[in-house]
């Protein structure tokens, strides 16, 4: 029993850690965090038997432990491989690994509408983040895309199949969270999709989770739809006391008002605790709620842009990065516009700044 | 023995000698002394990887009071191969008993046999050649009094070509989507309902028999290295006589399609042009690696030298479809066939293999049809090395691996329907690649 305990360790993108037995690459890769983790777009760690299908996490595996170091032959998907003590793991270092990821963002984008300016996903896509990493700015493909007609499922989502990637994360969340899956896969190859069998609604308490699980826009909340851009809101973590689910989950304010509701997502875009219907789509206003304070977001997510509340004024350094020069400045620009105004919070102006939101005050 | 009339039914087949391996294996051997003559058969799996089959039985798991599986994978599907649909047709007992010595040797004490939907008359040839085993003792409860049990039930398929992919069988098996299974685990750990499964093709299964009967050593004595008995080959295409037939694995390529034996040489005088040795998956080669290896040695129709000269200049033997093309015929056009049938089969699971090979057949429909651009080879080669090794299952390989050798030998037909786009659509045959027969061919 002590032998099983005994951490492994891994060396990926020439940083070693010990891991525990069972880790998969993914996971040991996220433990070290930034470029070191692959891309997932299918693996969801809350959804068991997830994973391996998108192939955006292939690494190249140099040496597969110390009692066999040999090689392997082929790129793995480290969703789904398990580490082996010595293990040398190759993800952004290796050229096979981005030449490979490559052509796989590719291949997800050869069918996919590219219709981001009127998706609701926009601004909170993993696909979009993966092609911005890791995609061309044109594309090869000179034929028609696929195309699926929209439907609903339930009074409360919607199916917009042609942007689907196959992830089969709505597949396993349907599975794993409620008794009766009524969604799934129908048809195959280039032709598949993702469809109930006859038009059936998606009832259960929690199947809401489906649209916080999918990575792009296809499964979308119509209580949300088309209501509002993710940048322009303000997203805030608060509560409820919820007798179905533990009722933790981020409001998304524009001004006073809450557009949506979503569970609350972690650092890899995974939902943190699963809510119900109920407080996804029918509770929304903030009186319903115990407010906690504002959502952290990654800054390099465009959601960051409306996001300045608790913003320092930075400090300025300017001058100690010239080693003491004083930087010669021909326009007087800062105090003609004073638009870069320290006292002004930003955060009080309501979606995109205009110069006229200068104006008076 | 196929010659043999009423072969097929149970009373010919025992007096032709037929279920002695049985009675051998379970009153004289243990299930591990039968997996031993096996190993020493050397024999190779004939469903197309090649694998040694030995090997694979005795990687199987074997925890305590967890039941084990043989399942008999009859699905096939592959383009050019329809070898196992004879033997079950003509031979069905042959199978059977194969079934029984093994699930013997694997401890399975249920058995399946997973078979292709659309050989609907072959189920009921195998249902009626079950029941007279089974009224004959050979099946059921404590078989001929030796305590093992065994039961055989034929399990249709629904048309898919993927759910020849063993995991994805076991999960159609299983009463699932056909969707092939991420690996590790592997069946011999957690197979049909997480059980230890070995999954066997039809003809591998048959050749158990006379391994047993003539012994492991005896068996390993015929062909050539490590290509070992005898090995259906199914033969299809522009030759005088398809079909069929049984080879040692001794004879030379040239010599199973000029002679009369065998393929009876190319009708209409016409030249031979390439060849796919092994079934759609399996690189095409042009007839002047076919006849002979880049080294210059006479190619043979056994494992190692159908490989010989790896991708670039080799091909496989794969499930044995041997296809046959003739000077008149247009790689494109035929490379195109394949890719629609690969784009159509896909399981659509995984991003390269679901989209590379829907994008592939259309670039090649359009080459075909005389609308292809300069730079659409590149592109071909681009997709196709991309999908490559980057898929759950081999099947993306096989999507990939005859677009890329139709390129690496036939580049110049690609470009001459690139740059003739008119020309192209009225004639369908290619650029006069062929090969006379050598002067060693036995006509
Ligand atoms: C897409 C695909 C289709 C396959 N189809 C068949 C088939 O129809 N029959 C078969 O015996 N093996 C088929 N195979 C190979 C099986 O996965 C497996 O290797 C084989 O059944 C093992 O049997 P063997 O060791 O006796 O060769 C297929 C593999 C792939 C990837
Ligand atoms: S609908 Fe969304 S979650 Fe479901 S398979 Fe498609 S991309 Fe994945
Ligand atoms: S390679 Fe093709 S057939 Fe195999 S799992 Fe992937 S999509 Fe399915
Ligand atoms: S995240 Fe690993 S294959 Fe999709």
């Amino acid at each position: 029993m002590a032998e099983e305990k005994k951490p492994l360790k891994v060396t990926i993108d020439n940083i070693t850690i010990e891991v525990e037995q069972g880790t998969t690459i993914l996971n040991a890769a996220r433990r070290i965090g930034g470029d070191v983790a692959p891309p997932a777009m299918c693996y969801y760690s809350k959804l068991k038997n997830s994973g391996g299908k998108c192939r955006t996490c292939l690494v190249e595996v140099e040496a597969g432990s110390t009692v066999d170091p040999r090689p392997m032959p082929k790129l793995v998907a480290s969703c789904r491989t398990n580490v082996m003590d010595g293990m040398i793991v190759k993800n952004i270092t290796s050229e096979k690994v981005i030449d490979a990821r490559n052509g796989v963002v590719e291949f997800l984008l050869i069918n996919h509408p590219l219709d981001c300016p009127i998706c609701d996903q926009a601004g909170e896509c993993d696909l979009q983040n993966l092609s911005y990493d890791h995609g061309k700015e044109g594309t090869r493909y000179e034929f028609n895309r696929r195309t699926f007609e929209k439907y609903d499922l339930g009074p409360f989502i919607q199916l917009h199949m042609t942007r689907c990637i196959m992830c089969f994360r709505c597949v396993y969340t349907a599975d794993q969270l409620t008794e009766k899956r009524v969604h799934g896969i129908l048809d195959r190859g280039d032709h598949v999709e993702i469809a109930t069998y006859i038009q059936k609604s998606l009832d259960h308490d929690f199947i809401g989770n489906v649209i916080d699980v999918c990575p792009v826009g296809a499964l979308t909340d119509k209580t949300f739809r088309f209501k509002n851009r993710v940048w322009f809101l303000n997203p805030v973590d608060a509560h409820r006391d919820c007798p179905k689910c533990k009722g933790k989950a981020t409001l998304w304010y524009r001004g006073d008002e809450v557009f949506r509701v979503t569970a609350r997502k972690d650092q890899w875009g995974e939902v943190e605790d699963w809510i119900c219907n109920e407080c996804r789509f029918e509770t929304k206003k903030t009186s319903d709620w115990i407010i906690e304070g504002p959502t952290k977001i990654d800054r390099h997510s465009v959601i960051a842009q409306g996001h300045y509340v608790g913003v320092q004024k930075p400090q300025e350094v300017l001058y100690d990065v010239l080693g003491g020069r004083k930087p010669k400045l021909l326009m007087n620009i800062h105090n003609v516009s004073e638009v870069n105004e320290p006292g002004r919070d930003l955060s009080k102006i309501e979606g995109p700044a205009h110069s006229t939101d200068f104006e008076n005050e | 023995m196929d010659g043999v009339e009423g072969i097929r039914y149970y009373d010919v087949y025992r007096r032709e000698g037929g279920y002695r391996s049985v009675e051998k294996a379970l009153k004289t051997m243990s299930p591990d002394q039968v997996t031993e003559e096996v190993k020493k058969s050397g024999l190779r799996g004939r469903g197309g990887a090649g694998f040694p089959t030995g090997m694979k039985w005795s990687f199987i798991a074997k925890p305590d009071g967890v039941p084990r599986h043989l399942v008999c994978n009859a699905d096939e599907s592959e383009p050019g191969t329809f070898k196992d649909r004879y033997l079950m047709e003509f031979i069905p007992h042959l199978l059977i008993e194969g079934l029984i010595v093994s699930s013997y040797a694997l401890g399975s004490n249920v058995t399946y046999i997973y078979i292709r939907g659309e050989y609907a008359w072959i189920i009921d040839i195998l249902e009626s050649a079950i029941e007279e085993a089974r009224n004959a003792g050979w099946l059921g409860r404590n078989i001929q009094g030796s305590g093992f049990d065994c039961e055989i039930y034929v399990h249709r398929g629904a048309g898919a070509y993927i759910c020849g992919e063993e995991t994805a069988l076991i999960e159609s098996l299983e009463g699932k989507r056909g969707n092939p299974r991420i690996k590790p685990p592997f069946p011999a750990v957690k197979g049909a309902w997480e059980r230890p499964t070995v999954v066997n093709n039809v003809e591998t299964i048959a050749a158990v028999v006379p391994i047993l009967n003539i012994g492991g050593e005896e068996y390993a004595k015929i062909g050539i290295g490590k290509s070992t008995g005898t090995k259906l080959i199914s033969s299809c295409g522009n030759i005088n006589k398809p079909g069929v037939y049984e080879i040692d694995m001794t004879i030379s390529v040239e010599e199973f399609i000029y002679s009369g034996e065998y393929c009876g040489g190319i009708p209409n005088g016409k030249r031979l042009k390439a060849c796919i040795p092994g079934g759609s998956s399996v690189p095409i080669l042009p007839a002047n690696l076919l006849l002979k290896t880049a080294k210059g040695d006479t190619r043979m129709m056994t494992y190692e030298s159908l490989a010989d000269g790896g991708f670039p200049k080799g091909s496989m033997m794969g499930s044995g479809g041997f296809i046959v093309l003739d000077e008149d015929q247009c790689i494109v056009r035929h490379t195109f066939t394949l890719a629609r049938f690969y784009r159509h089969e896909s399981c659509g699971q995984c991003s390269p293999c679901r989209e590379g090979t829907g994008w592939m057949e259309k670039i090649l429909y359009n080459i075909e049809n005389g609308k292809g651009k300069s730079n659409d080879i590149d592109l071909l080669w681009d997709i196709q090395r991309k999908i490559e090794g980057n898929t759950i299952c081999p099947l993306g390989d096989a999507a990939a691996w005859p677009v890329a050798a139709a390129i690496r030998h036939f580049r110049d037909e690609f470009e001459w329907h690139v740059q003739n786009p008119q020309e192209c659509v009225k004639r369908n045959f290619g650029l006069g690649h062929y090969a006379e027969p050598l002067q060693t061919a036995t006509a």
